[in-house]
């Protein structure tokens, strides 16, 4: 095995898990580390700024961060990013709740020894 | 543990598996002890489409699949002293009791108390005089009439409900987390204001009530997040103590699994700010939450605080949203990408050419679509490796059904006039319903509940 603490870049999906929820126009999207030690290096990555990038594209007005240190978890809610909720969205996906994969694309840089599974 | 009282989950939303409150009373049964189980199957819209159903038919407006969700469980429960708890009312609880009614007395139980919850509709409010919730104030509610308005009511008077006799209640919209807290609450005596353990309860509500959420179903990640037997998931059970200790397990012999990661998952599912959490019960705050794996599927969630509940009360608000017209054609194989694109770029110009009155999107799927905005900015700017399936999906709204149907047919024209091989042409056009949340004061409401027998309620 390559050096465990070698940093690589891989998808946040190699590194964390996550689930997207609504409310109205709100989508939420849960991260949660898979190695709890990961939790201080993807805090540092996973900014608001960085994931607003990731759904501007969807007309994403804002994020906001609320950090679980304990859990430990990330939970992200972005505004205004479902054009019109489940009731109003000509989306597919009205719900959003293929969105946390969209968060899980994201790269991040990270020890090896954070990651799981293969490279795509 | 002390004492346990258990409750199960037989549905996390309308349109559930119909074979999934089986094996939870089963294993209810097999535990002993005191018991209950219930169903959240009223989505924020399900209400409204439940009340268009209601005014084609006005014994109609309850849960579809209500019968066959109860028929398998109802006397099982009845003999084993399980209390069943639901939102199936829907639009018209007590149309849900005339079936739950005739039900029991198709399985010899005439004696079943059934209670309905009522004080959930405040479409008589005016709406002009409320606070906006906050989280929707962007929303566009257009000019659309109401379909339905309805508070989300506290576990209060499902419980009166239960103190009353009620081995069955039948609410509309309730807080769902309220579904699973208002048993605890008439077993253990907790007091309302004893906000650690209401908020417990409400916990292990708001864990369950989305049903296999919390047991591995909108979990598994082959090679990542690995679940067991995903066609036969067992439902989920919450084991509460009176001193309010809690560990989510589910159904014997059953397929997925409950571990620290999905516990986790659904803890923080449609939730804001994890400090502050409102459901018509108490204020929860999850910033010191911890889960436990104690093996066997089965997690212990500890650490769950809790607050006063919220002086004001939501409620969910549906206007008629006018249609969705939506018309899909597929290509293959060679050269596919570069004709899909061709047609998406047609069905627009069409819509401009015939001059429609629509809003449009239009979707590569196989490309990208659920990722991608309405300007499809994504599959525009795609130059990956060209896949071999790809369709093309266009979606509009529109004021009028014929408007919808007029754009959506436009897809269905590409088989003669657009791009070569295309086929698989599926169009249709879907009333839609817009939502707008209100916060009211509890004086806007006048929640109850009466509680009959089968027999009288058959009447």
């Amino acid at each position: 095995m390559s050096n465990p603490d070698a940093i690589v870049e891989v998808p946040l999906h190699r590194v964390a898990h996550g689930r997207a929820g609504d409310k109205g126009n709100r989508l939420n999207v849960s991260v949660m580390p898979y190695d709890p030690a990961a939790w201080p290096l993807l805090a540092e990555q996973l900014t608001e700024r960085a994931v607003l990038a990731l759904y501007a594209h969807r007309g994403a007005k804002g994020v906001r961060r609320f950090d679980l240190p304990l859990l430990p978890a990330f939970n992200f809610v972005i505004e205004d990013v479902l054009e019109g909720g489940v009731n109003g969205s000509l989306n597919l996906d009205g719900h959003g709740k293929s969105n946390s994969y969209l968060l899980l694309g994201m790269k991040v840089r990270v020890p090896a020894k954070f990651t799981r599974g293969e490279e795509a | 543990m002390g004492k346990l009282f258990r409750v199960g989950n037989c549905a996390g939303f309308s349109g559930d598996r119909v074979d999934a409150p089986g094996p939870v009373v089963d294993t209810l049964i097999e535990l002993g002890g005191p018991a209950a189980v219930f169903f959240e199957v009223l989505g924020e819209r399900t209400v409204a489409l439940a009340q268009l159903e209601k005014r084609r038919d006005p014994e109609k407006g309850y849960e579809p699949m209500l019968e066959r969700l109860l028929e398998p469980i109802l006397r099982r429960c009845v003999e084993n002293g399980i209390t069943i708890i639901g939102n199936f009312g829907a639009a018209n609880p007590p149309g849900a009791a005339r079936v739950i009614a005739k039900l029991a007395l198709r399985l010899g139980l005439p004696d079943l108390r059934i209670g309905v919850v009522h004080g959930d509709d405040v479409s008589n409010l005016d709406l002009a005089t409320l606070e906006v919730y906050e989280a929707d104030a962007t929303l566009d509610t257009g000019t659309g009439e109401i379909v339905s308005a309805n508070a989300y009511l506290s576990a209060k008077p499902i419980v009166e409900a239960l103190r009353k006799g009620a081995q069955v209640v039948v609410t509309g919209r309730t807080g769902d987390p309220s579904l699973a807290l208002a048993p605890l609450v008439h077993h253990f005596g907790w007091a309302w204001d004893d906000w650690e353990k209401i908020a417990v309860g409400s916990t292990a509500g708001h864990l369950l009530e989305c049903g296999a959420q919390v047991t591995g179903g909108y979990f598994y990640d082959p090679g990542y997040k690995d679940v067991p037997d995903p066609a036969n998931i067992g439902f989920p059970i919450a084991e509460v103590d009176a001193d309010g200790r809690l560990v989510i397990t589910k159904a014997a012999r059953t397929g997925g699994l409950v571990n620290p990661l999905v516990v986790k998952e659904q803890l923080l599912y449609e939730i804001h700010d994890p400090g502050c959490y409102l459901t018509p019960d108490v204020t929860l705050d999850f910033t010191g939450v911890s889960v436990k794996d104690l093996g066997g599927d089965r997690v212990e969630i500890s650490g769950i605080r809790g607050g006063p509940a919220p002086l004001k009360v939501k409620a969910t608000v549906c206007f008629d949203g006018g249609w969705l017209g939506e018309g899909e054609i597929s290509y293959a194989g060679p050269n596919c990408l570069a004709r899909a694109r061709i047609a998406a770029d047609v069905l627009l110009e069409r819509l401009r050419i015939r001059k429609l009155d629509v809003q449009p999107r239009v979707d590569l799927i196989g490309v990208s679509s659920v990722h991608d905005g309405d300007g499809g900015t994504r599959w525009r700017a795609f130059e990956g490796a060209e896949p071999q399936d790809i369709r093309v999906r266009l979606a509009v709204s529109a004021r009028t059904q014929d408007d919808a149907d007029q754009a959506a047919r436009e897809a269905l024209a590409l088989y003669c006039c657009g791009p070569a091989g295309g086929g698989g042409v599926r169009w249709r056009t879907t009333p839609r319903i817009r939502t707008q949340s209100y916060l009211l004061a509890p004086g806007d409401l006048s929640p109850g509940c009466s509680v009959d027998t089968a027999t009288e309620i058959a009447r």
